[in-house]
């Protein structure tokens, strides 16, 4: 695994630990290095156990591991919370001063550091966690200028006096801890001139959405999906567009809908309450022949279930979710930047066919910040195809002999013609009812069949021309299969530098359509699929589309994977075959 | 509008399958008459309905249109105005579409104050589903699920829309095509969210609230001395649900649509074939 620092800063919610974590992020990701950073958090305003924990190295990091190696801890709690992660040469920072009696355990290194009193002496006690940024630097072994440029960023529109005193906060933690603790604790972080950004998966669907040329939103705040909304607002104005905060998921889902009749690119963002809300819409979407793109950012379930933890439950809920068979293409993206790629595939497939797509993503990529090269977000290789729109001058071929728009004309691909409303002979109606060519409602046997045929036809069409590969990792030859969706990749990948096992790991960012994976788990003596949920959602699918069983690694405690433990679990899961075949 | 379009231009080639003497026929004519003589054409029309017997006015209807699920009429229209407000968007739906299933969009879409037309055919029935209790039944009406009465105060709906800071509300009769049109007239030239309440009677369900209770209880506020701009003379009329009002009971002339609020100027529909010009700096932000 790579050479890292894990790094948390912990407290209560209020504490402001979010932006200190972040700022931090910021700073190492301007000092050239690689930042993947998580989050414990609850779902509350003030009170209750909260940390933003950053892994960083100089080479890319695609995973947590289960070690902590600097923690600041504001409350008690923050220790006791991480005391599985700490190990005997960590450093936990505290402020012995304040009212509680910290308890650090013998086999860690302490550092009392008064982090009140020194940002009381820079200007405000409010600095107190930028005071133990400057001692983090110290005993990180880390330039401190490189968090002076994450304090510009953060402060710099509020004013430079502002930024003078967290600066000057920074350093007086620093330089408490040269002072005070004559110990070489160890680390040094190095620092490269490469540029790296740093952004959340809410964030690159957002930008991913903005990119494709996505002019409007509509959606109600939930958790982990609220960041796409945010990300949006403001931002999507300058291109012409607009986000609404609706009163309901119910709602959210119907303004998206009207908009994309309406010819704009249109998109909502939830969880899975939120889709639950908005199923039956989503029939109607794919039954009026509405191209949409809806974000699932999952979280753990069902009901309200765990708000601000993990979980890869809803596969089955967007495949198959709603009455009646309803087509549609399911999205996965597997990481943080493909959560911008598949955005803007998702809007081209929507439009291409007329068809929702579920952009499938997760809390763990939601709160995790990740850097990421520039180039990874390459806007010369953005491609927008907006299908079969037909305007004043090309309706004409699509008229019915009575010059009347076919909004759902029986063409071959079953792809039919597009006419926005405003374009000159293409008014038209359409309906959730089963309806003729024209949109209008029909219970006709032979009609009926004609567009259930020619709504199939669309996905055929899509599953024969679009490309729907998997990610393939490791040694494609090896007899271990490791099979997994959505965002275990990066856990998984960096297992597999550990591992004593030859793998095979192939990634598969495409729920439906999917690759046809039959070659590769028959070629395999073993296969094991990684999911995080209870039941094996994917494992379920795998087996059905191959007809052969597989293994299965699932967490539902609502905790991510790490490379740590996969690494054991994936090792666990083969060696056992080696005993039953020995 | 390029040529004047007539009335008769929003008339599909669909027979309606609305019982005859159903209210919902003087309804939809008045909403024709008015959109043409509004000076709006059928292609840049869009009509949002819900589910029940209203909601088939789409099919009867020729403009661009989409008949979707029970009760989200109204957020499809703020969607379709928001993207593109060169429209003229119209609502229409029942008292259960719009009051019962749909009440929480309505307040919501009554403040939000989007510029379109809200045109409810209230019948006091559920009649596609064959004669059971409304939101606005009245308290004692006996159906198939309420032998012994609602036992419930029913909606009015006016009122819920004052309270939810309505710009425009106005109540009409199906069957006084004159008034009727007018009235939906004024309330597309409306800059908001106007709601049109209209008495559409059920001739099969509803033998209670017929067109003759209708005709002889409905007080015309033109032959009133009221004065729609004046807040305190609406909300007196609003709030006396001793009698019927048809007419403009308040107009706040002020108003502005949201969507101009929100400073939208153009249709949403044209994007750049690739990336938009400066994408790049998207991605810094991030550094």
């Amino acid at each position: 695994m790579p050479e890292d620092l894990n790094w948390a800063v912990g407290g209560e919610a209020g504490d402001g630990i979010d932006s200190t974590g972040k700022i931090f992020a910021q700073a190492l990701s301007r000092a050239g290095r690689h930042v993947f950073t998580s989050k414990d958090f609850a779902s509350r305003i003030r009170g209750g156990y909260t940390a933003y924990k950053i892994r960083t190295s100089v080479d890319e990091l695609n995973s947590v591991v289960d070690r902590l190696d600097i923690l600041v801890a504001l409350t008690q709690r923050t220790i006791d919370e991480n005391l599985d992660e700490l190990h005997e040469d960590s450093v936990v920072i505290y402020d012995g001063e304040r009212s509680w009696d910290a308890e650090v355990p013998e086999e860690q290194i302490a550092l009392d550091v008064p982090l009140k009193s020194l940002a009381e002496d820079a200007g405000g006690a409010i600095m107190q966690n930028v005071v133990a940024l400057g001692a983090a630097c110290e005993v990180a072994g880390f330039p401190i200028e490189h968090l002076d440029s994450a304090l510009e960023k953060r402060f710099g529109d509020k004013g430079q006096k502002l930024v003078d005193n967290n600066q000057e906060a920074a350093r007086k933690g620093r330089d408490y801890v040269q002072e005070n603790y004559d110990h070489d604790f160890g680390y040094s972080l190095d620092t490269t001139d490469e540029d790296y950004v740093l952004l959340n998966g809410d964030e690159a669907i957002g930008m991913g959405a903005l990119v494709a040329g996505c002019r409007f939103y509509a959606g109600y705040p939930i958790t982990p999906a609220t960041n796409v909304m945010e990300y949006l607002t403001g931002r999507i104005d300058k291109y012409g567009g607009t986000v609404v905060q609706a009163e309901d998921e119910l709602s959210a889902i119907n303004m998206a809908l009207g908009a994309a009749r309406a010819g704009a690119r249109s998109m909502t963002a939830t969880s899975g309450p939120g889709i639950d809300l908005m199923t039956e819409t989503f029939g109607l979407i794919a039954t009026s022949e509405t191209p949409l793109v809806i974000a699932d950012v999952m979280r753990s379930g069902p009901s309200t279930g765990m708000p601000t933890k993990q979980e890869q439950g809803d596969l089955n809920m967007t495949l198959y979710g709603g009455h009646g068979e309803i087509p549609r293409f399911v999205l996965a993206p597997t990481t943080i930047a493909e959560c911008f790629h598949k955005t803007i595939e998702a809007f081209n497939l929507a439009e291409k066919y007329q068809t929702p797509v579920y952009v499938v993503s997760d809390l763990a990529m939601a709160v995790t910040e990740q850097t990421f090269s520039p180039e990874e977000f390459d806007m010369d290789a953005v491609e927008i195809d907006r299908g079969k729109v037909v305007d004043e001058d090309s309706i004409d071929q699509y008229l019915d002999e009575q010059g009347r728009f076919q909004p759902h004309y029986d063409a071959a691909d079953g792809v039919s013609p597009r006419a926005f409303p405003g374009t000159e002979q293409g008014a038209h109606m359409t309906t959730g009812l089963e309806h003729d060519e024209l949109g209008r409602r029909t219970e006709d046997t032979e009609e009926r069949v004609q567009q259930v045929d020619k709504r199939n036809r669309k996905v055929e069409t899509a599953q024969r021309e679009e490309d729907w590969s998997p990610r393939e990792f490791g040694n494609a030859e090896a007899e271990n299969l490791v099979l997994s969706w959505g965002s275990n990749e990066g856990a998984i990948r960096e297992a597999m530098q550990d591992l004593d096992v030859d793998v095979r790991f192939i990634s598969v960012p495409y729920v439906f359509p999917r690759p046809d994976l039959t070659e590769a788990v028959e070629n395999a003596e073993k296969t094991v699929v990684v999911e995080c949920n209870a039941t094996g959602q994917f494992a379920d699918l795998v087996e059905r589309d191959t007809l052969t069983r597989v293994e299965r690694i699932n967490k539902y405690n609502g905790v991510r994977f790490n490379a740590d433990e996969l690494r054991d679990r994936i090792t666990e899961t083969f060696a056992a075959e080696s005993e039953a075949t020995a | 509008m390029s040529s004047q379009a007539h009335f008769t231009d929003f008339k599909s080639d669909k027979r309606p399958t609305w019982c005859p003497g159903c209210g919902d026929f003087g309804t939809m004519n008045g909403m024709m008459k008015a959109l043409a003589n509004t000076g709006n054409s059928p292609d840049d029309t869009f009509i949002c309905a819900g589910i029940g017997c209203s909601g088939k006015i789409g099919t009867y209807m020729h403009s661009y249109a989409l008949h979707g699920v029970h009760g989200r009429a109204l957020p499809v229209g703020t969607g379709v105005k928001l993207a593109n407000p060169d429209l003229e968007v119209m609502v229409a739906g029942g008292d259960g579409d719009g009051y019962s299933i749909g009440a929480g969009h309505f307040i919501h879409a009554v403040r939000r104050n989007v510029d379109m037309t809200y045109v409810v055919m209230d019948n006091r029935i559920y009649g596609l589903t064959k004669g059971q209790f409304s939101p606005t039944s009245r308290e004692d009406f006996e159906t198939s699920t309420s032998p012994g009465g609602t036992k419930q105060s029913p909606v009015h709906p006016l009122a819920l829309a004052m309270a939810a800071g309505g710009s425009f509300i106005a109540q009409s009769f199906s069957s006084d095509a004159q008034r009727h049109t007018e009235i939906i007239e004024q309330a597309i030239e409306h800059d908001g969210f106007s709601l049109v309440n209209t008495y559409s009677p059920c001739v099969t369900f509803n033998d209670v609230d017929t067109y003759d209770f209708f005709r002889d209880s409905l007080v015309d506020l033109a032959e009133e001395d009221h004065d729609p701009t004046d807040y305190d003379q609406a909300r007196q009329k609003i709030m006396d649900f001793d009698n019927i009002y048809q007419g403009i009971l308040y107009q706040d002339n002020d108003s502005v649509g949201y969507e101009k609020r929100l400073g939208i100027k153009e249709p949403m529909n044209e994007i750049p074939d690739g990336a938009p010009e400066g994408a790049m700096d998207l991605v810094r932000e991030f550094y």
